[in-house]
């Protein structure tokens, strides 16, 4: 009852087209981020912010950058970690090098050569697709890390690649405490998460779903494979790029090219899966799964341990929340292999009859 | 030169333990579809549970068969309990989960064998073969030889058993089309019980050779990643093309080491070392954009 459309007409094309039809939809946005600009700051303590909710919204906008690529676009990547990579070093030398460069301009730089990278990467999916263009994907992810390395002028000469980033200035004022960098980065995640909004319904987020159900009937309609695909990689991987920035600059602050590692890449692919692929709220939900998971489980474990008196050592603990990670995976993909999302879209079919069901 | 061919040929052994890994792989993608990202894990369990038994006092041959009974029982449990619940899913969630499956055994092995890194023992010695060393002046380890050998008995056993048994026909059906198979009988689920139970048996082949040469270690895993390069190289599909992928990769990233980090130094100074981590999946790459569906793989026709 709440939650129904009925009663609210649309009289003109703009009322037809905006980005939340319902309402309800945009009341629970508005309030949704009144509460994440102005609630959280007032509430959350400092190690939720850092430890947290800034990481959130990091790997939330990297997931974000997978699932425009995954989700939109069909084209399975296993690289996300690497351009977060190419982001975060991008970030680090534009600031190194180029004098007096705006800190959110040297991140916007370091979305677009991620995304030139991310480009050099995709044009082998012009060719294959599916696994192999996975496995493909994996070049990048070695390769990338192996020169961030290898190659001393990226990390200007410091020893096995580590960088420490530069002060964050805005407009003259250094961002210090965890909660400015908090705004700053979710700033910049609303800001590009309304944009993928915005993209993946206009004519190009159009293009890559037809892309993704299938190319070849895709092209056949007139659509331009080549653009088309590589307009996805650049766009995931602009995302990536600038997660890797602010992961560097914002949660970190010191970074080695060996933490973008295949895992963390797969993190943000159980990321996207978890949570829904093809889906924008997914990879917020997914992101804070996959996030809080492992935090419940360093909390669970011992306590339940000590509720049946078994002596657990903490590598056996760290094994079972290997495992358990991967069961509750596993679990996840039997019960709702559309992921978080769809359980919402569920439960917003319920919430419209909700309570009168005839 | 004789240089050049000892490095050859220590990488085309290296390159057959590759094909090892990469051989389960394509059994279990071509009878069923699934990219079975777990088969690394698989080769872990498999060595650690041959280590395990031999710790708790059995003889190698019983331990090694104990081995083969746990990977069969795994199998089959993961065909019964994860897979088959997946039916219908599109590839991805099944790649997701066999990811899920990787991370589940990665925790469960350890715990039950523990985790500290061990030797086993197999009998065989990773020394050169004296009679190669002295007129050829190469090092050829006999080891190697042995696992060569190995992976080639068991090559052409798989080939057989594909063959000729009356099993191994309702395999290569099943692979060739799920639904033909069904119609005229085959039993889809025992079918992929069987195929998950031969993958295990590879991947404790697999597990015995690489733990014997590096030790029963959690590093055993990541031979996934270098069969991967194979995989795309041989295509999914193909027994044949693992082996020879296995080769061409393995040699190729052994030459690269060698050769091409002194090259790289001159250009750019500073130290270019462990370029076999990229180089096979870049190789692979490269090879890709010519032939898309790998050197033996199925030619792809898309239908609108």
């Amino acid at each position: 009852m709440l939650y129904r459309e009925a009663g609210q007409f649309k009289t003109t094309y703009a009322a037809d087209q905006q980005i939340f039809p319902i309402r309800q939809d945009r009341l629970g946005i508005l309030v949704l981020l009144v509460i994440a600009f102005l609630g959280v700051p007032l509430l959350a303590s400092e190690y939720w912010f850092s430890a947290i909710l800034i990481p959130f919204l990091i790997f939330a906008l990297a997931a974000l950058g997978l699932n425009i690529l995954t989700g939109y676009a069909g084209q399975l990547s296993l690289g996300s970690a690497a351009f977060m990579a190419v982001g975060a070093y991008a970030a680090y030398n534009f600031q190194l090098r180029v004098e007096g460069i705006p800190i959110l301009v040297s991140f916007i730089c370091a979305g677009l050569t991620a995304a030139g990278v991310g480009i050099l990467f995709g044009l082998p999916s012009l060719r294959i697709k599916g696994f192999y263009l996975a496995v493909a994907t994996l070049a990048a992810q070695f390769f990338i890390v192996w020169c961030l390395t290898k190659f001393p002028w990226l990390s200007n000469n410091s020893s096995s690649g580590v960088i420490s980033t530069q002060k964050l200035i805005i407009f003259g004022h250094e961002l210090k405490t965890p909660v400015e960098k908090y705004l700053l980065v979710l700033s910049i995640v609303v800001f590009l998460a309304l944009a993928a909004k915005n993209m993946v319904r206009s004519a190009t987020g159009r293009a890559w779903m037809a892309v993704r159900d299938m190319d070849v009937a895709a092209s056949v309609i007139g659509i331009r494979l080549m653009p088309t695909k590589l307009l996805a990689f650049a766009v995931s991987s602009f995302y990536c790029g600038v997660a890797g920035a602010l992961y560097a600059f914002c949660y970190l602050g010191s970074v080695e090219p060996d933490g973008f590692s295949l895992d963390m890449s797969f993190k943000i692919l159980f990321m996207i899966i978890i949570g829904g692929v093809g889906s924008i709220m997914g990879s917020f939900l997914g992101a804070a799964f996959i996030l809080l998971l492992p935090i419940f489980l360093d909390i669970a474990l011992p306590f339940l341990a000590g509720l049946f008196g078994l002596p657990f050592a903490s590598e056996t603990v760290s094994h079972i929340q290997i495992l358990v990670f991967g069961a509750l995976i596993m679990f996840f993909l039997i019960v709702e292999p559309h992921g978080l999302a769809r359980l919402w879209q569920i439960a917003k079919e319920k919430l419209r009859l909700w309570p009168f069901p005839h | 030169m004789n240089f050049f061919f000892e490095v050859l040929i220590g990488g085309l052994l290296s390159g057959v333990m590759y094909a090892l890994v990469a051989l389960g792989f394509v059994l279990i993608y071509k009878a069923s579809g699934v990219f079975n990202f777990a088969q690394g894990a698989m080769v872990y369990l498999a060595a650690l549970s041959v280590v395990g038994c031999v710790e708790k006092g059995a003889p190698l041959w019983l331990a090694i068969i104990l081995a083969f009974v746990i990977m069969t029982l795994f199998g089959i449990a993961t065909e019964k309990f994860v897979l088959r619940k997946l039916v219908n899913q599109p590839p991805i969630t099944l790649f997701m989960a066999t990811i899920g499956l990787a991370f589940f055994i990665e925790g469960l092995a350890p715990l039950v064998f523990g985790s500290e890194p061990r030797a086993l023992e197999l009998g065989i010695v990773d020394e050169p073969i004296p009679y190669i060393l002295d007129n050829w002046n190469m090092v050829i380890s006999k080891f190697d030889l042995v696992a060569a050998g190995v992976a080639s008995v068991l090559v052409a056993a798989l080939a057989l058993f594909f063959q000729y048994t009356r099993i191994g026909r309702a395999l290569r059906a099943v692979a060739d089309d799920h639904q033909a198979a069904l119609s005229i009988g085959i039993p889809l689920q025992n079918i992929w019980a069987i195929v998950w139970g031969v993958a295990g048996f590879v991947a404790l082949v697999a597990g015995m050779m690489w733990g014997a040469r590096n030790g029963v270690q959690f590093a055993l895993t990541f031979t996934a990643l270098k069969a991967l390069p194979v995989l795309i190289l041989g295509g999914f599909t193909s027994v044949p093309g693992a082996i020879v992928g296995g080769l061409i990769i393995g040699a190729s990233e052994k030459l690269a080491e060698i050769y091409i980090p002194p090259v790289m130094q001159d250009m750019f100074g500073g130290n270019f070392g462990g370029i076999e981590g990229w180089f096979p999946y870049v190789l692979a790459l490269l090879f890709l954009l010519v032939r898309p569906e790998g050197l033996f793989g199925e030619r792809h026709i898309d239908r609108v």
